[in-house]
């Protein structure tokens, strides 16, 4: 193996403050309701719309 | 068979430094900023009338899915004027705190969010309900964030004048979505937003006219002056009046609609016409009160055609019968 590849990296890489960790936190729990409720949304239209969900009129 | 050459040399060791992106610091309430969420609420409503006054049956479900993709996709030609604007609103103290200018959401992402929303809101409208209704939002968000945003604000004076069609359009896709068709009460809808937008922005270009004078954009009090502005709000008004009066003389609205129609249009005309009247050192109150008037004139016409419809009100009083059955 290659002396470049055996080398352990220097530097700790991206450490984020208490700040950026509570806006992450934030955002994802944003991204998880709004699938939750894109989910919940699908699932009662293809309820609605029965073996037609699919039927598109224009 | 060796794998490599005896003469070969092997590649410069990577650099020891690695330029790593730096961490957002957006939260989830600046995505939901670049939303726009109170123009959001202006279009959910309005769609929802379309929807309302429609013909047919419309079930509540599909109604709700079809005005969450109308909210979601009004949601991102806002994102994307944010995105293209951001140098704009940097300027103006109005929207320096805006997520983008502020630097708490980068370009990069607001454009994405913008466009992520633009698809799933599309996609999802055409799926589930029909292609017309989907295509139309598509035409808005396209018309908004592109004519407008990008070639009209920016050029020309008349910029809030044809852009305010971007506005006008959810009652349209409401009204599609509920009957996959276009009908005339949609048309009258779209042409009441579409008139009543140069007087309602104009009184905030008036307000703002030096910020917008610093930003570079060519509204029309600083393009035109003062006092043409206000004689074009006035004119504007005028047609306004008849306009919003329409669906009950058209026989697609009730009494109660025509009777708010008339006093709410009376009421923004001798405001434009006090405004038109009044020395410019006196204009400000006016034009405060004629942009906080125009909203409530707005908002008050279209519920009043909810509550016509909720109540079976909508064939009482009608002058002339329906002229377009």
């Amino acid at each position: 193996m290659s002396l470049v590849m055996d080398q352990q990296p220097t530097e700790p890489g991206i450490v984020l403050t208490a700040e950026q960790k509570r806006r992450r936190r934030g955002r994802s729990i944003a991204i998880a309701l709004a699938l939750a409720v894109f989910v919940a949304l699908i699932f009662a239209v293809t309820l609605v719309k029965g073996p037609g969900v699919m039927m598109r009129p224009l | 068979m060796a794998l490599v050459s005896e003469t070969a040399e092997l590649a410069a060791p990577l650099p020891g430094t690695v330029a790593y992106a730096e961490p957002s610091m957006a939260g989830a309430g600046d995505y939901l900023a670049l939303m726009k969420p109170r123009v959001m609420s202006l279009v959910v409503f309005t769609a929802l009338v379309g929807m309302v006054v429609a013909p047919g049956h419309f079930h509540p479900v599909l109604a709700f899915f079809a005005l969450t993709c109308i909210a979601v996709g009004a949601g991102a030609a806002g994102a994307l004027n944010m995105w293209y604007d951001a140098d704009i609103d940097a300027v103006m103290t109005r929207t320096a705190q805006r997520p983008v200018p502020a630097g708490r959401v980068k370009p990069g992402e607001a454009l994405a969010f913008g466009l992520v929303l633009a698809g799933f809101s599309i996609v999802f409208l055409g799926l589930m309900i029909n292609v017309l209704a989907a295509g139309l939002l598509a035409f808005t968000i396209f018309f908004y964030a592109v004519v407008y945003t990008m070639w009209l604000k920016r050029w020309t004076p008349q910029n809030i004048v044809i852009g305010g069609a971007a506005g006008a359009f959810p009652p349209m896709i409401g009204w599609a979505a509920a009957t996959g068709g276009i009908g005339l009460e949609s048309i009258l809808l779209f042409l009441i937003i579409f008139f009543w937008t140069p007087p309602h922005f104009w009184a905030l270009g008036l307000l703002r006219a030096g910020e917008y004078a610093r930003a570079g954009v060519p509204m029309l009090p600083v393009v035109a002056g003062v006092a043409e502005t206000r004689r074009q709000m006035l004119l504007y008004s005028l047609v306004l009046g008849p306009v919003g009066v329409s669906p009950w003389l058209l026989g697609t609205a009730g009494l109660a609609y025509g009777v708010v129609a008339i006093l709410g249009g009376a009421a923004m005309l001798a405001l434009a016409f006090q405004l038109y009247r009044v020395p410019e050192q006196a204009m400000e109150p006016v034009a405060k009160r004629l942009f906080g008037i125009s909203i409530v004139y707005l908002f008050v016409l279209f519920a009043a055609l909810l509550v016509e419809r909720a109540l079976g009100l909508q064939h009482f009083g009608i002058p002339f019968g329906r002229v377009f059955a």
